[in-house]
């Protein structure tokens, strides 16, 4: 066994690409537990949490370039917290402050748990995902991206190295279900990302199903719902939340698991997205 | 091969009888004949003979091995031992003064018996200590949160929260 410290993106790649089987080590929340049950035994480790290139963000316009190394607790904080409210609420939602010390939106992604804390929030902001190898650079869609439950298109050889996210004007809201609030993994996650500018609503879906979702036909059915104004988003009638649950969870392609039953999370899905419209037409962040 | 300060990339080999080098509570360790694949809280205990750091589930869900990585509250069990060469290792036997005498926060978690059975209040206490290097101020609810990663099963966290609220009143008179 061999263990690998990159100190920069360069040897990364460079490492990926000699041993493209190896198993990349951001955080370790996720990998070491794998490690520590006997779950898996890596013939080769490539630690990648002292990569410079990788703890970096920044914004380029409309695009917000969060570096796959910055970690939940970073992601709590300014400037997140206000360019992207979704996810800093999302990241705080993550296990302990010891996990978000520890764990990276990058982890977040290259795992691709269906139960991701940032994963429906990336759905909800239509965000991509940048790779790297020494071949070249790519930047996939989510929904390119993630193919199923931990499968992602990532090529062996290529790195999780950023996440692009647009900036949105607008009100966010981040909504989980679990047993307690610190140190759960979903039963059911929402996020609904109001786009003011647009004048459009994404829904992202997280915990019930294969992938992170997006709930389509709910968003261009309450798009016509409502009521635009510069700075607002008002429902025009009291009932349309409750059909936007409904439909929200017929996008929904929930599995029994011993976290819940697929009805319980098609159920909580449902309340989730009518409670997220209602919030964000009272204008809630 | 121990990782030497000036290389850029540093490959740690275990099929020959080598191993890496931690540096833990100011002192470097010489990890020998280890697998590579152990955690570093199963490197503190096992290898370095030090059991401060509690192993209870080996899922990062307790707290029970909470450590400080270059200044960041960790659970150690989900730290790659290997992976942790060229770091500062803070544990719960580094907490205490130069003279080896509890800190602060441990004075306190013992007046306020906060102490039952033991087994969280070494990762209780390194919480205790990253929320005081963080804030000399924290309301109820930012306590609570603070130490959600560390579970009780003996006090009901009565104690715990009473030895939380006299280490930040001594913490006003002194440092930690």
């Amino acid at each position: 066994m061999s263990v690998t410290v990159a100190r920069s993106l360069e040897e990364a790649l460079e490492s990926l690409a000699r041993a493209p089987h190896a198993l990349v080590l951001a955080g370790g929340t996720d990998a070491m537990v794998e490690i520590n049950f006997g779950h898996r035994r890596p013939l080769d480790v490539l630690a990648v949490d002292r990569v410079p290139e990788l703890a970096l963000w920044q914004r380029d316009g409309a695009i917000l370039r969060i570096g796959a190394g910055v970690t939940y607790t970073e992601l709590e904080g300014l400037p997140f917290s206000v360019l992207v409210p979704a996810l800093a609420h999302a990241s705080r939602t993550v296990g302990s402050p010891q996990i978000r010390n520890a764990g990276t939106i990058g982890g977040n992604v290259a795992t691709a748990s269906p139960a991701g804390d940032t994963l429906p929030v990336l759905v909800a902001l239509d965000a991509s995902i940048e790779l790297h190898s020494v071949e070249g650079v790519r930047v996939v869609p989510w929904h390119e991206y993630f193919v199923g439950p931990k499968r992602t298109t990532r090529r062996d050889n290529e790195l999780v190295v950023a996440v692009h996210v647009p900036v949105r004007r607008g009100p966010q809201v981040f909504l989980k279900v679990g047993t307690r609030n610190a140190m759960v993994i979903a039963v059911a996650s929402l996020c609904l990302a109001v786009d003011l500018d647009e004048r459009t609503l994404r829904c992202g879906l997280g915990a019930v199903g294969p992938v992170p979702l997006r709930a389509a036909e709910a968003e261009s059915w309450v798009v016509d719902q409502l009521h635009w104004t510069h700075d607002t988003v008002q429902l025009r009638s009291s009932s349309g939340a409750q059909e936007f649950g409904r439909l929200v969870a017929d996008a929904a392609r929930p599995i029994d698991d011993h976290r819940g039953t697929a009805a319980f999370r098609r159920h909580a899905i449902a309340v989730c997205a009518e409670r997220a419209l209602e919030r964000v037409c009272d204008g809630e962040r | 091969m121990t990782g030497h300060e000036s290389i850029d990339e540093t490959v740690v080999d275990a099929d020959t009888d080598v191993s890496y080098r931690l540096r833990v509570n100011g002192i470097d360790h010489d990890v020998a004949s280890a697998w590579l694949g152990e955690s570093l809280l199963y490197v503190l205990r096992e290898r370095l003979g030090l059991p401060g750091s509690k192993n209870a589930c080996e899922q990062g869900e307790c707290g029970s091995c909470s450590v400080f990585v270059d200044g960041l509250l960790v659970c150690s069990c989900l730290v790659l031992g290997a992976a942790a060469i060229d770091r500062t290792i803070v544990t719960v036997e580094g907490v205490g003064d130069e003279s080896g005498a509890p800190s602060l926060v441990q004075r306190a978690f013992v007046e306020a018996g906060a102490v039952q059975c033991g087994f969280c209040t070494p990762g209780l206490v390194m919480t205790v200590h990253d929320l005081l290097h963080r804030s000399r101020v924290a309301s109820d609810l930012e306590i609570r949160e603070a130490i959600s990663g560390n579970l009780c099963r003996c006090t009901g966290y009565g104690r715990i929260l009473d030895a939380i609220e006299r280490a930040f009143a001594a913490a006003d008179e002194g440092p930690p």
